[in-house]
């Protein structure tokens, strides 16, 4: 069944033809619109890679139904940083080491966004804990935590930048 | 302690060597602009998608076509008879199908793909295909390879090599004797981004054009260039975005089915893999079965090491040769041994194919070697660092091959160095919450809420590793690049692929320092230029590092010589400093950038290792170049009772050679050490009847950021004086010994909570290991 409907995308109508019933957010995003910032690793919402923004909350693109997205306001990387420059945490990743491959760093900055933007002072625990859905293979995660951290130090006026 | 607050001399100049600029292709990573070979995409390009084995090992009877065929959208269908040139490949021996033809040889081998408008037509085009099979009789027990109890299942036979060793006097004897039996599961590299390739057939189907993601872009055009029957010169190869790596993209996967959909069709085809696919499409770290028995001195230190090890290799050969020469080579791990009786099997089953991964063999071997140090330090009524320092390798020591240690060796100060660092200040249960509360994160179990304080016992355990850099037993292993100099800017090229381990940044840090430059340009990574070799066995830094060092030093020779000529000056004074010529006699100075404005320079070399041996019958001969070593002290939390572990703390002490670049080597530990966690507590492959159980994400565990503990780390300086820039590769030694470590200190707590009996000798450690 051909499906034709209008997402709502950094801000931006995007339409969609020739959808199928029940095609992901993801694929629509990366197949469909070309955003092929959000990336695809697992398929079933363990490894946090599509992350994105969808009425300010953070989900996995590929298990969002993109119907169900229609009439939502969805954030992508594309859009993060809608002024151009990259956003503080995308500055504090690459000046950290945060990022190796690079696989899953569109949905970590997604998600470090969500983190830094509910908590302003998180623990180190609940670093850790907010971004356990997020997989990182290359790093270990420590360079991703000093980078967390180095956000936060700053947001509140104390850090080295 | 960061490691990152090292004290030095003279600070280098900000992006040159000794630094950490940030990366080239950071910020494009970070904006989700970064192309991945599976973002690739062309006008007119079609999907192609993978019909696989069911069956472990079958004879196909029939491909049935027809019904395939209908599926509306469908627009190719080919088959091993399909196949123009050479009907196998593989990095050794070409053994493997490129589609089954009459057998399959393990769950997931490939026997058909297609092209179409859509991946969900693709995946109704296979549904279609039907593929009648005679079930045969697989073969799952290694040890029946060996035996002959099971008839071959590929022509070449069921060994795929059998190796001895045998060093000194075998029959020495030691008066303490410690053995046992040590089990290693197969493990996935678990890279993020999955296979994908794009394929653009030239006009007339005369040649192809592959951007895909690899590890070695050179093999991959001559493995593909033979199956497609083409001169290996209408075979361009241009490298797409390469989401991590870890050794699984060193073999073929899906390249040469991408070509041939695409010279059938004569337009684009794109092929990329789901998760599901991915566990099957490649090969991931052997399986192994391995018996040590180490003889020592009643004062702890080795006579003689015997050893049986047993390597299942799956369907193919893909680099088991290699991967069990490096385990059975580096058995006796960084210590001195003079005597050992060394046998070494890897052999084909019908189990997935196995071949690179993080370690390469060494991994298998250290996980029995460093079991047996901690048998014999007990044995001896020895404390594990003791035992360790007793009989730590230094330069001019002899390994059991007769080959001599030349590389600087610092086992002992690797070991001094971790175990000087900081233990953990955190209690059990981490610090009181401001309530009062126990941080139930920090224990064992995590958020499942079942570990209680009083139950969980703190335990620590060491692990130290001997490591192989570069391409062993006599393969002419190089690296290529090309330096060119216009008006003050340095542009790069190589076909050195980068992973994520930061060989981009290190390259444009090399230039900068020869150069005296400060903006450097990097080419598109292609083949374009020489081969660079592989992104493994960590050699790049030290191969392509030696070969970018060796174009840039070309280039400075004759601005030089050009700045000598028209100044008046004496070239072989002329150095360097900062962004300046400087004449060392006179002072004379002025910067590079005008020194070349108007130039070209423009130089390509080419960095090679002195040549190494196969070995004898014996398993004597020089068959490494340079070795790297590396300690490991792992804390953990265990609750005996339910068999849960947390990791507290890993601390390192780490042989880098020199340090050029902190940032990516700090990235290269921490990564290695969470893969060497995830094989010690988490990571496994499992198979039943052949059959994989947990190929996706939910069922294959991966450590996260809960899982994973802070690392710290020592960095061992000490340039090596065979290394083109001093430095060691430093990607596999954290992925080794980490996981003996961990063992070691699930072993420690159990020990300390008179929980004496499970011995632990089998990784992943599973929860049932441990309360038995």
């Amino acid at each position: 069944m051909s499906e034709h409907f209008v997402l709502r995308i950094n801000g931006a109508d995007h339409e969609v033809r020739d959808s199928w019933l029940g095609e992901s957010l993801l694929d629509v995003l990366r197949d469909r619109l070309g955003l092929t910032g959000s990336k695809g690793a697992c398929e079933q919402g363990e490894c946090g890679s599509c992350s994105v923004l969808v009425d300010q909350r953070l989900v996995c693109a590929c298990l969002v139904m993109a119907g169900a997205a229609v009439d939502r306001e969805i954030v992508t990387i594309e859009g993060i940083s809608p002024d151009g420059a990259p956003s503080d945490v995308q500055r504090a990743f690459v000046e950290c080491g945060a990022v190796q491959c690079g696989f899953c760093t569109p949905g970590l900055i997604m998600a470090v966004h969500d983190l830094v933007d509910r908590i302003d002072d998180p623990s180190d625990t609940e670093i850790r804990e907010e971004l356990a859905g997020n997989l990182c293979r290359c790093t270990g995660y420590g360079r991703i935590v000093e980078a967390v951290r180095a956000v936060v130090l700053d947001r509140r006026g104390e850090g080295p930048r | 302690m960061s490691i990152l607050d090292r004290p030095t001399e003279a600070p280098p100049r900000h992006g040159a060597l000794g630094t950490s600029p940030t990366r080239p292709d950071g910020v494009a990573k970070v904006r989700g602009e970064f192309a991945f070979s599976s973002d690739l995409s062309a006008d007119g390009c079609r999907f192609g998608a993978t019909l696989r084995s069911i069956h472990p090992h079958a004879r196909i009877l029939s491909i049935d076509l027809s019904a395939a065929w209908k599926v509306d959208g469908v627009e190719a269908i080919i088959t091993a008879d399909d196949v123009p040139g050479a009907p196998t490949y593989g990095l050794i021996a070409q053994d493997q199908p490129v589609f089954a033809g009459d057998v399959v040889r393990y769950v997931g081998e490939p026997i058909a793909a297609v092209a179409a408008d859509h991946p969900e037509t693709c995946r109704r085009a296979l549904e279609a295909i039907v593929v009648r099979y005679e079930v045969l009789e697989p073969l799952l027990d290694p040890e029946q390879a060996i035996d002959g109890a099971h008839p071959p299942i590929h022509p070449d036979g069921n060994v795929i090599r059998h190796q001895r060793i045998v060093a000194g006097d075998p029959d020495a004897t030691g008066e303490v004797v410690v053995e046992d039996t040590y089990e290693i599961g197969m493990q996935d590299q678990a890279f993020l981004g999955l296979e994908a390739a794009m394929a653009l057939p030239d006009p007339g189907g005369r040649g192809v054009e592959l951007h895909v993601a690899t590890q070695w872009l050179h093999e991959d055009r001559k493995q593909i260039a033979a199956c497609l029957g083409l001169p290996e010169e209408s075979v361009r190869l241009v490298l797409g975005g390469v989401g991590g790596a870890f050794g699984a993209r060193e073999d073929i996967s899906l390249q040469v089915h991408t070509c041939l959909l695409a010279l059938r069709l004569g337009r684009p085809v794109r092929m990329a893999y789901s998760r599901a696919e991915s566990f099957l499409g490649h090969v991931h770290r052997h399986p192994a079965t391995i018996w040590m028995r180490h003889h020592a001195t009643t004062a702890g230190e080795l006579v003689k090491i015997e050893s049986r090890m047993l390597f299942d290799g799956g369907a193919y050969a893909s680099t088991s040769a290699a991967v069990l020469l490096n385990a059975i080579t580096l058995a006796q791990g960084p210590y001195r041994c003079e005597n050992a009786v060394i046998d070494g099997w890897a052999v084909r089953t019908n189990h997935l194919p196995c071949g690179a991964m993080r370690g390469f063999g060494v991994v298998q071997a250290c996980f029995a070697h460093e079991s047996q140090m901690d048998l014999l330090a007990e044995a001896c009524g020895l404390d594990p660092v003791e035992v360790r320092l007793r009989n730590a390798m230094t330069t001019g020591d002899r390994l059991i091959t007769g080959q001599v240690v030349r590389n600087v060796a610092p086992v002992a100060e690797c070991i001094r160095a971790a175990e000087a660092l900081p233990l953990p200040d955190e209690p059990v249960g981490g610090h009181p919450l401001p309530d009062g509360g126990v941080d139930v994160m920090k224990l064992p179990g995590g958020a499942g809420r079942t570990a209680e304080t009083t139950d969980v016992v703190r335990g620590i355990g060491w692990g130290v590793s001997i490591k192989n850099l570069m391409y062993s037993e006599a393969f002419d292993d190089y690296a290529t690049a090309r330096c060119r100099l216009v008006d003050g800017v340095a542009t790069l090229k190589f076909a050195t692929v980068e992973v994520g381990q930061g060989f981009v940044t290190l390259a444009a840090q090399i230039a900068r320092s020869v150069l005296g430059v400060d903006e450097v340009e990097l080419d598109r990574v292609d083949t374009d230029i020489g081969s660079a070799g592989s992104t493994s066995a960590s050699r790049q830094t030290w191969m392509s590092g030696g070969a970018v060092d060796a174009a840039c030093r070309a280039v400075r020779r004759r601005l030089f010589e050009h700045v000598a000529t028209r100044h008046g000056l004496d070239a072989s004074a002329l150095l360097i400093d900062g962004t300046d010529v400087v004449d060392a006699a006179s002072g004379w100075r002025a910067p590079v950038a005008e020194l070349s404005a108007g130039l070209e320079l423009d130089e390509t070399a080419v960095y090679r290792h002195p040549p190494t041996e196969a070995l004898d019958e014996n398993g004597q001969g020089d068959c490494h170049v340079a070795f790297a070593f590396v300690a490991h002290r792992a804390v953990v939390d265990v609750d005996p009772e339910l068999g849960l572990v947390k990791v507290v703390q890993v601390a390192t002490g780490q042989d880098v050679g020199r340090v050029l670049n902190p940032l990516s080597v700090t990235g290269q530990i921490e990564g290695g050490i969470a893969q060497g966690l995830g094989l010690a507590v988490m990571e496994e492959i499992v198979q039943i009847d052949g059959v994989i159980r947990n190929g996706n994400f939910t069922d294959y565990l991966l450590p996260t950021f809960l899982d994973m503990p802070p690392v710290v780390a020592a960095l061992v300086e000490q340039p090596d004086p065979f290394a083109p820039l001093g430095a060691k590769g430093v990607g596999e030694p954290p992925t080794i010994s980490s996981t003996p470590a961990i063992v070691a200190a699930i072993r420690d707590a159990l020990r300390q909570a008179g929980h004496g009996g499970p011995r632990l000798t089998r990784v992943p450690v599973r929860p049932s290991d441990i309360c038995c």
